[in-house]
C-alpha cells in the first residue's frame, strides 16, 4: 500500500485539566475516505481542529508526506494540503457561487495598469468544477443562499479540491441535512476520493460512514478503540463500541431497532 | 430517474446511484428565470422604480421649467453633493459598518480646508491634500476603534458625529477670533488653475458652441442659460462609476461584499477584513473632504453647521439604493439613484404650489418603504421562505 498523506502520531491535547485526546494515532491515505466516528464529546472535533493547525497538540508528532510538521496556525495545515469544510462553511449566502468559490484567490486580468476579477474565467472554471462534483449549475450568479445545504457543501468541497487539498477534513457534513443532500455529500465524497484526495469523514452517523468510508477508526473518551477496514466489522459493531457498547443495547432493546 | 441520468453519460460512468439523485435534484425543478425576475433581484432596481416613480410625479404636478436643462442641474447639484456622500456610505454599508460621522466630518474638513488656506496661507494645491489627508486619518481612526474594540461602528461614529462637529466649532472660533464662519477662501484659491477642477462648470466652451448652434435655450444675448455642467456633477458621475467598477468588477468588489456579508466566513476564505474595512472608512471620510471642499469653494467660506444631518441623508440615500442595513448587499449605482430622487424632491417641489416642508415627511416615507423592498428583495436573492 501506498504511504499515508497524514499521519499523527499519538497525539495528546490537555486544556488545562482536562485530558481531551490521551494518544490518538490516525492516518489519511490518498484516495480513501477515513471515517473519524464518535459521539458528542469523544473529541473528534479537538482531534480534527489539531489536524488542520487550530490547536497545537500537548504531545505527539504529526507527519505530512512523510515529513513532520508543526503546525502554528489554520494556514500553515493549508499550505500543507490540509483543507477543512467547516460546519459553518465559510460562504457568504448574498454572494453569488462563483464569487464564494474564488473568494480571497480570486483571478485577476492585467489592463494596463488596472487589474480586474477576470469573471469570464472564474465563470467557467467554477460551472466545469461544480458539474464535476455532479451539480449543473443554471448559472453560476446565483447566490450561494439559494443552494440547498447539500449543494453549499459541495461548492465547499469543489473549492478546497480545486485550490489544491490532499487532504480534505469535512466536519460532520451530513449532520444538518435531509436523506437526498446526505446523498449527493457522500457522493461527492466519492468524486474526491477518486481524485486521489484523501478524505477525512467525521460523523457519527454510522449509516452515512459505512456508505462511502475506506476505514473507520472510532473515538471514544479521547482514546482510540482501533481502525478497521471496511468490511472487516458490521454497522452494528461500531455503534456499540461508539456508545460504549452495553448500555445502548438495552437500549435499543426497549426501543425496538438500531438508533 | 433513468431518463434525467441517461442524458448525463459522463455521470454514469460512475455508475454511482447517488450522483444520478444529484444530477436529478438539480435540474428537474428549477425553473427558467425570466429577464423580469433577473432584474428584480438587482439591488439597485429599487431606486431606479423610485426616480421614475417620483420624475412621472413631477412631470404632472412641476412647472414645465424643471425639466428643461436649466431646471436638471438646479436638481442634479445638491443630488451631486449628497451623492457623493451616498456613494461612500453605501460601500461601507456594503462592507458591513456605518458612519454617522460623515455630516460632521464635511464641516470638520471644511475648516481644515479653509484654515490651510486662509490662516496658513497654503496655496490651493497643498491645502486639499492636507484636507484629504486630515480626512483619511479621522477616517483610519474611526476604523480603527471600531475594529480593534469589536464595538458596533454606529456607536463609535455617533461619539465622532459630535465630536468633530464640537472640533468645526471649536476649531473655527480660533481661526477667525470667535466667529463660526471663516470667510474669504474665494480670494486664496483665484487664479489657481487646480481650481477648475473644484469650483465652476465643466464644458462650458461645448455649451457656447451648443447655444451657438441652436442646440439649446439661451438668453436674448446669446449667452447659453446653461454654460456648463457644475463640477460637482461630474465628480458624482465620476465617483459612481469607479465605485460601481470595484464593486462588480474588481476583486476588492468581492472583498467588500464579503466583509459585510460574513466576516468571519471572508477572513476564513483569507480575505484581509480588517483592511478592507479600515479603507472604507478612511474612503468614506474622503468622499465627505471632497464634498466639503467643492460646496466650501463654491461659497468662499466655510461655517460650522456645513454638513449637518447629512450623515442620514447619504444613508438613506445608500438604503433606497438597495444597501442592506445588516451589510453584505447593496450597490453603489443604486446610490447614485437613490441621490438624485433626493436632489429632485428638494427641489422639485419648489416648481409646485406644494409646501416644501413636505420634503421631511417624504424622506421618512421613503427610508421606511425602502427597507421593507430592500427586505424583500434578499429574500428573493437568497431563496428565504
Amino acid at each position: 500500500m501506498t504511504s499515508p498523506i497524514v499521519e499523527m502520531k499519538n497525539i495528546e491535547k490537555h486544556f488545562g485539566s482536562v485530558i481531551a485526546l490521551a494518544g490518538v494515532s490516525f492516518s489519511v491515505m490518498p484516495g480513501e475516505v477515513h471515517c473519524l466516528l464518535g459521539d458528542n464529546g469523544a473529541g473528534k472535533s479537538t482531534f480534527i481542529k489539531t489536524m488542520s493547525g487550530v490547536h497545537k497538540p500537548s504531545k505527539g508528532e504529526i507527519f505530512v508526506d512523510g515529513q513532520k510538521q508543526v503546525f502554528e496556525s489554520p494556514r500553515d495545515a493549508m499550505n500543507s494540503g490540509i483543507a477543512t469544510v467547516h460546519q459553518d462553511l465559510a460562504m457568504i449566502p448574498l454572494m453569488s457561487i462563483t464569487r464564494n468559490f474564488w473568494l480571497g484567490r480570486e483571478p485577476v486580468k492585467k489592463f494596463g495598469p488596472i487589474s480586474y476579477f477576470d469573471h469570464k474565467y472564474a465563470n467557467e472554471v467554477t460551472m466545469e468544477e461544480m458539474s464535476k462534483m455532479g451539480i449543473n449549475l443554471r448559472e453560476p450568479d446565483q447566490a450561494v443562499g439559494t443552494l440547498s445545504g447539500g449543494e453549499r457543501q459541495t461548492v465547499a468541497i469543489a473549492r478546497a479540491v480545486y485550490f489544491g487539498a490532499k487532504v480534505l477534513i469535512l466536519d460532520e457534513p451530513t449532520s444538518a441535512l435531509g436523506v437526498r443532500q446526505t446523498s449527493n455529500v457522500l457522493s461527492t465524497m466519492d468524486k474526491v476520493r477518486k481524485k486521489g484526495v484523501g478524505v477525512v469523514f467525521i460523523s457519527h452517523n454510522v449509516r452515512h460512514a459505512m456508505a462511502v468510508g475506506d476505514r473507520f477508526t472510532v473515538l471514544n473518551r479521547g482514546k482510540t478503540l482501533g481502525t478497521a477496514k471496511k468490511g472487516e466489522i458490521t454497522a452494528e459493531e461500531l455503534q456499540d463500541l461508539m456508545a460504549g457498547g452495553q448500555e445502548l443495547a438495552s437500549l435499543e432493546a426497549s426501543l425496538g431497532g438500531t438508533v | 430517474m433513468g431518463g434525467v441520468s441517461a442524458s448525463l453519460s459522463s455521470m454514469q460512468t460512475e455508475g454511482n446511484k447517488m450522483s444520478d439523485l444529484a444530477v436529478e435534484s438539480a435540474d428537474e425543478r428549477v425553473k427558467k428565470i425570466s429577464l423580469i425576475s433577473r432584474l428584480m433581484k438587482r439591488p439597485e432596481l429599487g431606486a431606479i422604480a423610485g426616480l421614475a416613480l417620483v420624475t412621472i410625479f413631477f412631470l404632472f404636478t412641476a412647472d414645465s421649467k424643471m425639466f428643461t436643462l436649466a431646471g436638471i442641474m438646479n436638481f442634479m447639484t445638491p443630488a451631486a453633493q449628497l451623492g457623493i456622500l451616498a456613494i461612500g456610505a453605501a460601500l461601507l454599508m456594503i462592507g458591513g459598518e456605518f458612519d454617522l460621522s460623515v455630516g460632521s466630518m464635511v464641516a470638520f474638513t471644511g475648516l481644515i480646508f479653509g484654515a490651510a488656506m486662509v490662516t496658513f496661507d497654503l496655496p490651493l494645491f497643498a491645502a486639499i491634500i492636507v484636507t484629504f489627508m486630515a480626512a483619511a486619518a479621522m477616517g483610519a481612526l474611526n476604523g480603527q476603534i471600531v475594529i480593534r474594540t469589536g464595538l458596533p461602528s454606529f456607536i463609535v461614529t455617533l461619539a465622532f458625529l459630535f465630536i468633530l462637529r464640537g472640533l468645526s466649532l471649536v476649531g473655527l472660533k480660533a481661526a477667525t477670533g470667535g466667529s463660526t464662519q471663516l470667510r474669504g477662501i474665494r480670494q486664496e484659491f483665484e487664479g489657481s488653475w487646480l481650481a477648475e477642477f473644484f469650483s465652476g462648470e465643466a464644458f462650458t466652451p461645448l455649451f457656447y458652441w451648443l447655444a451657438e448652434s441652436g442646440w439649446i435655450d439661451t438668453f436674448k444675448s446669446g449667452k447659453p442659460k446653461v454654460d456648463g455642467i457644475p463640477v460637482d456633477i461630474i465628480w458624482f458621475l465620476l465617483l459612481a462609476l469607479v465605485a460601481t467598477w470595484v464593486l462588480l468588477r474588481s476583486r476588492y468588489g468581492s472583498w467588500i461584499f464579503a466583509a459585510g456579508g460574513d466576516s468571519n466566513a471572508a477572513s476564513n476564505s483569507g480575505v484581509p477584513v480588517r483592511k478592507v474595512k479600515m479603507y472604507l472608512f478612511m474612503f468614506t471620510a474622503c468622499c465627505a473632504a471632497l464634498v466639503a471642499i467643492l460646496t466650501v469653494m463654491d461659497a468662499g467660506s466655510t461655517d460650522a453647521r456645513r454638513g449637518f444631518q447629512k450623515e442620514f441623508e447619504a444613508i438613506i440615500a445608500a438604503v433606497i439604493g438597495g444597501c442592506l442595513l445588516t451589510g453584505g448587499y447593496g450597490s453603489a449605482i443604486g446610490a447614485f439613484f437613490g441621490s438624485i430622487i433626493f436632489g429632485m424632491v428638494l427641489i422639485g417641489l419648489s416648481y409646485t404650489n406644494i409646501d416644501q416642508d413636505w420634503y421631511l415627511v417624504f424622506l421618512g416615507s421613503m427610508l421606511l418603504i425602502a427597507v421593507l423592498f430592500n427586505n424583500m428583495i434578499r429574500k428573493r436573492v437568497t431563496g428565504e421562505r
